[in-house]
């Protein structure tokens, strides 16, 4: 198999409210900014592109169509979108070049989801017949999992609260994130709940914004010039949906997803894991089979900024920006979707 | 055994989700000039093409177009449809004609209605000019226009369409 | 590079106004189950679920493969869903197939579907947007100027789209899974229908149906079931804008690149005589002749003459038959209508296209357009194995 490598990344910096911007004019900024890292024109100097997003975010059907506005694809371009986080068209063009039929690939994800109310737009994500009519909203389920983490004693509440610490932290190194500063375990544990036992520190915020990644075969890399880091492995799988149905003190997909990809096939230096809750980064750090050795979401992750869509790709840009500037060797990147951890997708990058 | 039921064909489950639309910077330039009656078109750095409404961007080329274009209220008709059915949501009584028209100056069309027309009489190439709304119903919407109507010019041959400049049509 | 990828199961439910008997689970398992039987296969067998449709907006449930996953037997699996507006269905096949083609799996499962009787799918399509316009009344409205520039340039007989409405119903009548089952349908009745949105009459365009479509795509050294394999011998997309200065509307060139991509993959040189039957997205009737000249069986300003001299009708003997199943116009589950084409393709060269069979086909087409016709999606699929 082709070896793969991510050789650019840009995203917005994460705001809570883009305020007048309309979807092609949060892409083009990060497109320039990723063409500009490789000296290309446009879009029509990669051999495919693949972009993901969610119409219900915006409320308008076909909304992704607009992003192909900023592509310049003119001539006509090789093309797909998935209504997934972009993680998951950054796969879908990994098999593109996998199979030959592209050497590079340039992929984005973005969202404005400030003009609905995002918790009850994706309660209608769930079963349709017994729970969407229940307007079960995902921070309530997510409060649901963090419940039993408490009861059974997998995790503390101390705990939850030292996530979010290291988060914010984390976060004053990077200029993209929403949420950052000094805040102690103390302050954080004297905070009322906001869904019991979650706390709003607790929760991620939601990010208007974009980011977009080049990936090309190594011989391409190398003729851009530019450091890059390969992407060894990468897998993901998804679980039962209804949450009833799985044990949510635990990530099966994500173990599966993990092994699949070879995440303890050596050391891991950094992990930037998408945990929209901070019970969830533990939770997921175990799945993942992470130790104390490894630095985890120095991003400060998406408790300190999450681009709906475009979270779980920039994940994969985390790790790689690490990579090429020497902060680490190997990095594990990792992306969710659904209720409670449904679907995971785990990618480990090296650099060389 | 459990006694043989009629298929359950549907719930009620109602939903109701706002969303607090936003326009995007280049359209906010475009609707505020419309608000005072004033079409305005964004030429692209690049390739130089007149786009309205704008969106933000030259699909083309994917890059930002800023500079702002004055436009007048002569069209061309590009191509058109006669509608019998109703537009959801909309009080317009059918048929109605829906066309692409080119403004004068811009080199991309848009839908809007022709109307005070014989619909059997319309044709590609025709003239056509801007009917407004009296001036305080005017909103940031193209609904300002109530609808375009037939202009007494020469028709435009159609492999001019779309390169009419701002000055109007000479045949 | 490629690995060798084939259709070895094909499943479709039977299209409807509204199955009102099934949930959208239900609705997908009876395309899924039939797939895998075709295919001699169990979901233990399958690596990889890859769903596609058109817009959640559609059926009000915002991104349902999530809540599918189980019904579709993907627990453990990865999935993923695709969405490329109308050509989601064909984009789904080939997005599939790039699973196997890659290396990355040997037996993988797509499947696409539309249970539009849960909405309006009118009203999805045309939602009103604040600070535009709103005058859209359906993809017909749309689409209706550009056929009517069409007509003048070529300078095509009025009835052309009605030999065309006419000539897909016959064929949908040889096919029991037809949502429309108009065998005795004629031209006058045709004509006399209300003229939606002039120059389309009501006969001349789609129904809005429910309905799914599954297959299963293996490698060469996984195929399974008794009947023969459907060969992947190219598959392509290609998009441009919906709206640009100076944009041929009416033979869009994302569709002759394309179509010129998937030729050359598959060693065609004229798609007329070398392709035994294709199954084209014409969801409006005057769509058979513009894309017989935009994918190349026709010269510019020609396609209409196919159509009129009967070359894409069964009925008649054509050489080139289009639409054998009865296409778009007797069955638009919008979602599943592209991978319909895909997979109806495929059935002729396996020999399993039942009454809608040609004769000998071993070489054949799918083809799948979207949005303001920019999305493209083709596949040509062969007996021999290359």
């Amino acid at each position: 198999m082709r070896d793969i490598a991510v050789v650019a990344f840009s995203q917005s910096i994460c705001v809570a409210d883009a305020g007048a911007v309309n979807e092609v004019e949060l892409i083009m900024p990060q497109l320039q900014a990723v063409y500009d890292q490789l000296g290309l024109a446009s879009a029509q100097d990669v051999d495919f592109v693949c972009s993901g997003s969610c119409d219900y975010l915006q409320g308008a059907a076909f909304a992704f169509v607009a992003g192909v506005d900023a592509l310049g694809a003119v001539p006509p371009i090789r093309e797909s979108h998935v209504e997934m986080d972009a993680a998951w068209a950054l796969y879908e063009s990994m098999l593109k070049i996998r199979m030959g039929h592209a050497d590079s690939a340039l992929i984005y994800g973005f969202s404005k989801s400030s003009p609905g109310e995002l918790p009850i737009v994706l309660s209608q994500r769930l079963d349709p017949y017994y729970l969407a009519p229940l307007w079960l909203d995902i921070v309530s389920l997510a409060a649901l999992q963090a419940r039993m983490l408490l009861d059974r004693g997998l995790v503390s509440e101390r705990e939850m609260a030292e996530v979010v610490v290291r988060s914010r932290r984390n976060a004053m190194a990077n200029p993209q994130a929403q949420l950052a500063g000094e805040v102690s375990v103390e302050a954080l544990l004297a905070e009322p709940a906001f869904v019991a036992p979650l706390r709003r520190t607790d929760c991620c915020p939601v990010s208007d914004g974009a980011a977009a990644m080049v990936i090309a075969t190594v011989e391409q890399a190398q003729a851009w010039g530019k450091p890059y880091a390969l992407i060894t492995g990468i897998d993901h799988r998804i679980e039962n949906h209804n949450p009833c149905l799985r044990d949510l003190t635990d990530s099966v997909s994500t173990r599966q997803a993990a092994e699949a990809a070879g995440v303890a096939g050596g050391a891991v230096d950094i992990a930037e894991i998408h945990a929209p809750f901070s019970h969830q980064e533990i939770l997921l750090q175990r799945a993942l089979g992470l130790g104390g050795d490894t630095v985890i979401n120095p991003s400060g992750g998406v408790l300190a900024g999450n681009l709906m869509m475009a979270s779980g790709l920039a994940r994969v840009g985390e790790v790689f920006r690490r990579i090429v500037a020497g902060e680490a060797r190997r990095g594990v990147a990792h992306a969710t979707s659904g209720p409670c951890l449904q679907h995971n997708l785990v990618a480990v990058l090296e650099g060389v | 055994m459990a006694e043989q039921k009629e298929p359950v064909t549907g719930i009620k489950s109602p939903v109701y989700l706002h969303y607090r639309f936003t326009a995007g910077k280049a359209p906010t330039r475009f609707l505020t000039r419309l608000k005072e009656g004033v079409l305005t078109g964004q030429r692209c750095p690049r390739c130089s093409n007149v786009y309205i409404p704008p969106r933000g961007s030259c699909p083309a080329c994917g890059v930002a177009t800023e500079e702002e274009v004055t436009l007048g209220n002569k069209a061309t008709v590009q191509s058109f449809t006669i509608v019998s059915i109703p537009i959801p949501g909309n009080i317009i009584e059918p048929p109605y004609v829906v066309a692409n028209l080119v403004l004068d100056g811009a080199n991309i069309a848009f839908i809007h209605l022709l109307s005070e027309c014989v619909n059997e009489e319309i044709h590609i190439g025709q003239r056509v000019q801007a009917v407004w709304k009296p001036s305080e119903e005017w909103d940031y919407a193209m609904d300002n226009i109530l609808y375009f109507k037939p202009l007494d010019e020469p028709d435009v041959p159609v492999d001019q369409i779309g390169h009419i400049p701002i000055s109007g049509w000479r045949s | 590079m490629a690995e060798l990828a084939a259709v070895v199961g094909i499943g479709q439910t039977r299209y409807k106004t509204r199955r009102g008997d099934v949930s959208m689970a239900g609705l997908l398992r009876e395309a899924v189950d039939r797939a895998l039987v075709d295919a001699g296969v169990e979901f233990a067998d399958i690596d990889a679920v890859i769903i596609g449709k058109a817009p959640d907006m559609f059926e009000g449930v915002v991104m349902p493969e999530s809540y599918l996953a189980d019904a579709l037997g993907a627990v453990g699996k990865p999935m993923m869903r695709v969405h490329t507006a109308g050509s989601v269905g064909g984009s789904t096949a080939l997005v599939a197939a790039s699973h196997v083609q890659s290396g990355t799996f040997k037996r993988v499962l797509a499947v696409t579907y539309e249970k539009q009787s849960e909405s309006n799918a009118m009203w999805a399509l045309s939602t009103p947007q604040p600070f535009a316009v709103h005058l859209n009344a359906g993809a017909g409205g749309y689409f209706a100027p550009i056929i009517r520039e069409y007509i003048r340039r070529s300078g095509a007989p009025y009835n052309v789209g009605i030999k065309v409405a006419v000539k897909d119903r016959l064929h949908g009548a040889r096919n029991p899974l037809a949502h429309l089952q108009l065998p005795d349908i004629t031209e006058q009745e045709v004509e006399d229908s209300m003229m939606l949105w002039d120059p389309l009459r009501f006969l001349e365009a789609c129904p809005s149906s429910d309905g799914a479509c599954a297959m299963v795509i293996s490698a060469a050294d996984s195929v399974t079931g008794t009947k023969p394999p459907a060969w992947i011998r190219g598959g392509a997309m290609r998009s441009e804008p919906t709206m640009f200065a100076g944009r041929e509307e009416v033979s869009p060139r994302a569709g002759r690149d394309c179509a010129a991509d998937v030729y050359a993959q598959a060693g065609i040189t004229h798609p007329r005589k070398d392709l035994d039957c294709a199954e084209i997205y014409v969801p409006f009737s005057w769509y058979e002749p513009m894309w017989l000249e935009n994918l190349g069986f026709a010269g510019e300003g020609e396609g209409w003459k196919l159509t009129m001299e009967g070359a894409t009708s069964l009925d008649a003997g054509g050489d080139i038959p289009w639409n054998c199943s009865g296409g778009v116009l007797c069955s638009n589950p919008i979602g599943a209508s592209g991978m319909i084409r895909f997979a109806e393709a495929a059935r002729q060269v396996r020999g399993d296209a039942g009454n809608h069979q040609v004769e000998g086909a071993r070489l054949a087409m799918g083809h799948a357009y979207g949005g303001g016709a920019q999305f493209f999606a083709m596949w040509v699929v062969g007996a021999d194995k290359p």
